[in-house]
């Protein structure tokens, strides 16, 4: 490999060419390389983590090779800017527990965007697409905009996810309508700017409306969805980065950009299937709104049968099989550890344990299962929608910690329902259903859910953490 | 810009997407987080460009201070997205590998 390398350099030396490009260039084709090997191997458990040091080792030498490209000549911003992440991003990355991480990946997301908007108008302000013609000139400017949606639009899901800004879908009249103007407009400007490049006004004029288009866009839509958002908002980042690969002729920037923008898609693809919804519906429909939760319906005419950690702790002591349902109030309460605290005495019991994780349980994909492997919970014991469902009425009893929706039978009951033909986990057909509770108020999509009333169903309510804690204690405290 | 460029680049493009694509859709739901904290990492590949921007010799200030910006911002990325996706990773274990 360094021979290769060696000889390639002094070729091209001996052709006039600077040798240290064939440096940059090959050091950037072998971190491709090491990027795809990389992601092959996250496929795996296993050999994920050995994955990761591919991708790590391939940044090193892309960095490394480009620190030797003839043109930097001036370090000191180069080292400010790489010390100033460091210290940032190494502590960020050590200390943010498991249960934020859903905000800490929209935080990226709006650094990424952030970072490739700011290089592309770097190469404007150098007035280098402009004497590219007009595809690298369309290319910065797409860069530029996706960059920039990326970059508020994360920091408008971040916030909705860190509950600085309200949860709820915040709407007015005419808001969709003002939307598809401006992404209209953004495109008319797009291609404007490849006719006449030197118009720097239209350009930042495209910024400033990208910043407020990333804004806009995610304004209307409601916490529960951030999951969809959020890998839409990866796959724009992706996109972007793809752009100024082709602007900058670079292509390592295009193979990343397009690993980043397809996973972001697929992701997206998975959620909204998993919710019985499309993009548009995701994106323009305001769910979890008013209007949506008048339109639940479902649920009325029953009572609920309250029950106490002791009643829990009998009806688990009992039971043969188990099947624990984790939803986002189990990240919200921090009960993840408490959750394993129980499997562990039912399985001392001789209880049968296995977990359901729903594909959108929680704010973003795989959400409960890191919760889960952070608590030491052995990942062959978590199963995925289709993998376990049908076991649910061979059950008997299963455990709702925090989930709400995912678990709603009016999903196959109720056409009217909003959530109407979303896949759903059968909890209703286990013998019997606890359900852990704060409140009886309804989940973020704001609908009454049929579950809490049926005869099986006992509701304990409180702190998932402490009630879980309690049930524990009371089925060590009595023995068996 | 010739066509031979825009081309190798579109070439480059839908190759890795399919590519891409192949791949990602054989990540279990077990590591979609792992995987997103991944590729949010990798793409913070847009390093090599902002280095570039913030290394340039260059007559206005501006230029150089947005390309430290981006080196930051993409470092945070990097460094912070990799140490991340290690310690999910790390969490990761089987039954048997436990005790």
């Amino acid at each position: 490999m360094i021979a290769l390398l060696a000889s390639l350099v002094e070729q091209h030396a001996a052709g006039g060419t600077d040798g240290r490009v064939v440096v940059y260039r090959v050091s950037l084709f072998v971190a491709s390389l090491l990027f795809l090997v990389g992601l092959r191997m996250l496929t795996n458990p296993e050999t994920a983590r050995r994955g990761m040091q591919m991708a790590v080792l391939g940044m090193v030498l892309g960095v490394l090779g480009t620190l030797v490209h003839r043109d930097i000549v001036n370090y000191w911003w180069i080292i400010g800017g790489l010390v100033v992440g460091t210290v940032v991003g190494v502590p960020m990355g050590l200390l943010i527990p498991m249960t934020k991480m859903p905000e800490r990946i929209a935080l990226s997301h709006a650094g990424g965007g952030l970072a490739v908007a700011l290089v592309g108008i770097g190469e404007y302000l150098e007035g280098h697409p402009q004497q590219h013609g007009s595809f690298a000139m369309g290319a910065v400017s797409f860069e530029v905009l996706m960059g920039a949606i990326t970059f508020t639009g994360s920091l408008m899901a971040f916030g909705k996810l860190a509950e600085i800004l309200p949860g709820k879908p915040m709407t007015f009249k005419g808001q969709n309508a003002m939307n598809f103007i401006l992404l209209a407009g953004a495109l008319v400007v797009l291609i404007a700017l490849t006719i006449h490049p030197g118009l720097s006004a239209v350009f930042y004029g495209l910024v400033g409306l990208a910043l407020f288009l990333g804004i806009s866009l995610v304004l209307p839509i409601g916490g529960a969805d951030m999951p969809v958002v959020i890998c839409l908002l990866n796959s724009y980042a992706g996109l972007a980065a793809s752009a100024s690969g082709f602007a900058l002729d670079n292509n390592v920037l295009i193979i990343c950009g397009a690993l980043d923008g397809g996973s972001g898609f697929i992701l997206a693809l998975i959620m909204s299937k998993a919710m019985n919804r499309s993009f548009a519906n995701v994106i323009f429909g305001a769910f979890g709104s008013d209007a949506t939760a008048a339109a639940g319906g479902g649920g009325k005419g029953g009572s609920v049968r309250e029950g106490t950690v002791e009643d829990a702790a009998e009806l688990l002591k009992i039971a043969q099989s188990v099947i624990i349902v984790p939803g986002y109030g189990m990240a919200v309460a921090q009960a993840q550890h408490a959750t394993r605290d129980l499997a562990s005495a039912l399985a001392a019991n001789g209880t049968n344990v296995k977990y359901a994780i729903h594909p959108v349980a929680g704010r973003m994909p795989g959400h409960m299962n890191v919760l889960l492997a952070e608590a030491n919970v052995p990942y062959d014991q978590l199963y995925e929608l289709d993998a376990i469902n049908d076991e649910f009425e061979r059950t008997d009893v299963s455990i709702v910690v925090g989930a709400n929706d995912v678990v709603n039978p009016a999903a196959k009951t109720s056409p009217g329902s909003p959530i109407f033909g979303m896949p759903i986990l059968n909890v209703d057909k286990s013998k019997a259903v606890i359900v852990l509770k704060r409140s009886m108020k309804p989940g973020f999509a704001g609908i009454e859910n049929e579950l809490f009333v049926l005869p099986q169903t006992m509701m304990v309510f409180g702190d998932a953490k402490a009630t879980l804690g309690k049930i524990t204690a009371a089925m060590k405290g009595t023995g068996h | 810009m010739t066509i031979d460029h825009i081309l190798a680049g579109l070439y480059v493009f839908s190759l890795a997407a399919f590519l891409g694509y192949q791949i990602i859709s054989k990540v279990p739901q077990l590591l979609h987080t792992p995987l997103m904290a991944f590729t949010n990492a990798i793409s913070g590949i847009s390093l090599v460009a902002s280095l570039l921007i913030a290394g340039r010799k260059s007559d206005s200030l501006l230029i150089p201070i947005l390309g430290a910006v981006a080196v930051a911002s993409a470092t945070i990325n990097v460094v912070g997205g990799f140490v991340i996706t290690d310690r999910m990773l790390k969490m990761f274990k089987k039954k048997e590998a436990q005790k």
